[in-house]
């Protein structure tokens, strides 16, 4: 079984800051890692390839420092990876992203299974999964916590908000999977060695046959206009105080609120 | 958007007339042809053994914005009734609307669903395009993105309000990626520029610690999600009527990819969900333990509340992600939100800033979530909760 996993690096969204006089963000220090839902789609895809033979391999599209990405996805196990770069690229949004993701396995040719991780870190959209799926023509299921594959059916169970649904599909198909589907598996020895010689193929725009007025700004529909550091303008009242006090205060300010 | 059939490559074998949702193929001297009921809504694409069937999207450049009018708002139905989410975004989209000066369309698709009818029209819908049949009596990624597609070409609306949960996410940005248009998920305010007439769509990116303003110039429509709670629901005004457009489609079972085999519901699970609660008690990593969240649930207990918990408590495993409050988790509107340990990164605010009442406990007076509070408590949780859950038992006699 052929699996193609697809991967973002993301900044450790806890540490990144807006500059308050340029009104732009401030990138510079702050750690990049695998998204942490990709860690768990790339664990499903290792046990699916420990299960039923085939290989797995990692893609993702980004600046040519996101292989270290691909290297950690390596040293986890994976058996080969590719990354797409390309200034064609830049300012991709969801659906660029999703057609140029496309591309690349068009190339790639042959596969039976997609996993991605629910959702980016630090862009939160969950849409690049879905539109991948669309853009290739195949069935998706969003959102699984447990599957299994037989012959050419997936049975794939969906971590909704209120309930578990189970969905068959037929292979190929797109999954995407939450953090509560398994425990991503540490790095080994070995396969850090053997990701350290591994060549990373970068493949441009030209490379996977993409239309560059699909890609990059030019295929993104949607564009960021304004970005600033949210409201935190401050109307509370601060309860001072020794504890005691301030517990007291409180228990009337809710009583007089009406709020107990 | 364009669809055409390649005739060199189609082998007559009939298989996307039983996927077309409109009957809008016919077979011509043993080839594939789309009728003029055809909508463009891509749902034979994938049904084509042999490629023949090839959908293009039309460059963003090359979009008459002009063509497109009026807002619509997608359903998502529970148990026979309305979401929320859907009358809070029919509500939000009564104003978008009447500042555009049109009208507001409700796409209600289901099996027998238009007893909702009368709902939608009192939370603000102008216009209910109705969509019957068996096969979308469950929601499923396939059939209910060809549907809306097919009537997204058809009567072109200017913007497409969804509900940004789990049904919403999965089918917004399959119709999206099929139709070419712009999507923005998650917005947590929705206006519309004078000047323009774009939907200036607002949202937190870089896990809220900032936030961005994105439009979509060219592409139509202009598509966007929106959590559960983030809008006010409007007082619902039931001498108000919508027109019904009733669509009628043909679907097949056994043209569609994916069944659903069971639905499994947890049953006897005694805890309060976030968002049906009135009052919730949130932790955060200042609660240090997993153990600590004890303290949160004795003192939800004597408030009758749910227990809220930060995106780092449950990332560390201390508690189930359903509790988790913020942009990845529930976005919530209590009458009374208890932030105990929670410094408050714009991902949580993002979830509960809209709560009628926050009270934060915190021992770094700096922290963010003092900027949302009504009451802060500088302080250490440690011994501010448990006085605080023994004056309220002394408060609400249950001594």
């Amino acid at each position: 079984m052929n699996i193609i996993v697809c991967i973002k690096q993301v900044p450790d969204t806890t540490e990144v800051k807006i500059d308050p006089v340029t009104n732009t963000l401030v990138r510079e220090g702050v750690p990049s890692i695998i998204n942490p839902f990709d860690e768990n789609a790339i664990e499903c895809a290792l046990q699916l390839v420990e299960k039923h033979g085939g290989q797995c391999t990692i893609i993702t599209m980004g600046p040519p420092q996101a292989s270290q990405a691909l290297k950690d996805a390596l040293a986890m196990g994976a058996d080969e990876a590719i990354l797409v770069s390309d200034r064609a690229f830049a300012g991709s949004d969801t659906l660029a992203t999703s057609y140029t993701l496309a591309q690349t396995v068009r190339k790639i040719g042959d596969y039976d299974l997609i996993i991605c991780g629910k959702q980016a870190f630090d862009g939160d959209t969950a849409q690049v999964g879905p539109g991948l799926a669309e853009h290739l023509g195949i069935p998706q299921v969003t959102y699984a916590i447990d599957l299994e594959v037989e012959g050419k059916k997936a049975k794939v169970k969906r971590l909704l908000s209120d309930r578990f649904e189970i969905v068959e599909t037929r292979l190929p198909c797109l999954i995407t999977v939450v953090k509560q589907m398994n425990e991503p598996r540490h790095a080994s020895l070995k396969n850090v060695m053997k990701a350290r010689k591994k060549e990373i193929p970068s493949w441009t725009a030209a490379d996977i046959e993409a239309d560059t007025d699909r890609c990059g700004l030019n295929g993104s529909p949607t564009n960021v206009v304004r970005v600033f550091a949210p409201d935190r303008h401050s109307h509370g009242e601060r309860l001072e105080g020794e504890v005691p006090e301030q517990v007291s205060a409180l228990v009337s300010k809710l009583r007089e609120k009406m709020v107990i | 958007m364009g669809i055409y059939i390649d005739s060199e490559k189609c082998t007559g074998c009939k298989l996307c007339l039983a996927a077309c949702p409109y009957g809008a193929i016919e077979m011509v001297d043993g080839k594939a042809r789309f009728t003029d009921d055809c909508t463009s809504c891509g749902a034979c694409v994938s049904s084509c053994k042999f490629g023949a069937i090839v959908m293009e999207i039309t460059r963003k450049e090359e979009v008459d914005t002009s063509q497109y009018s009026g807002l619509w708002v997608l359903a998502e139905t529970h148990d026979g009734k309305l979401a929320d989410v859907t009358l809070e975004l029919l509500s939000e989209g009564r104003k978008l609307a009447d500042e555009l000066g049109e009208d507001v369309s409700l796409v209600l698709a289901g099996q027998e669903v238009e007893g909702l009818v009368p709902i939608a029209a009192a939370y603000g819908a102008d216009k209910v395009y109705l969509v019957e049949h068996e096969v979308l009596a469950q929601y499923r990624t396939d059939p209910f993105t060809s549907v809306i597609c097919g009537l997204i070409n058809k009567y072109k609306p200017e913007i497409v309000l969804i509900g940004a949960t789990t049904m919403g996410r999965d089918l917004a940005s399959r119709i999206a990626a099929r139709i070419g248009a712009g999507l923005t998920a998650d917005c947590t305010g929705l206006a519309i520029d004078p000047e323009t007439r774009l939907l200036m769509q607002t949202r937190p990116a870089f896990g809220g610690n900032v936030m961005a303003t994105i439009v979509c110039r060219n592409a139509r429509p202009q598509m966007s999600t929106v959590r559960p709670r983030v809008m006010k629901k409007a007082e619902p005004d039931t001498s108000r009527q919508a027109e019904i457009i009733r669509q009628s489609v043909e679907l097949n079972e056994k043209s569609i990819a994916s069944k659903i085999l069971e639905v499994i519901r947890e049953e006897g699970s005694s805890e309060l969900d976030v968002q049906e609660a009135e009052i919730i008690v949130s932790g955060g990593r200042g609660l240090r333990k997993p153990e600590n969240f004890a303290l949160v649930r004795e003192l939800a207990e004597v408030l009758g509340a749910a227990v809220g918990a930060s995106r780092a408590t449950v990332d560390a495993g201390w508690i189930p992600a359903y509790h988790q409050v913020g942009q990845t988790g529930k976005t919530v509107q209590p009458k009374l939100y208890i932030a105990c340990g929670i410094s408050g990164a714009v991902q949580h605010l993002a979830g509960m800033s809209s709560a009628d009442c926050i009270v934060a406990i915190n021992s770094d007076p700096s922290a963010p979530i003092f900027n949302v509070a009504h009451y802060g408590l500088v302080g250490d949780l440690f011994e501010v909760v448990p006085a605080l859950t023994k004056a309220l038992k002394k408060e609400l006699g249950q001594e």
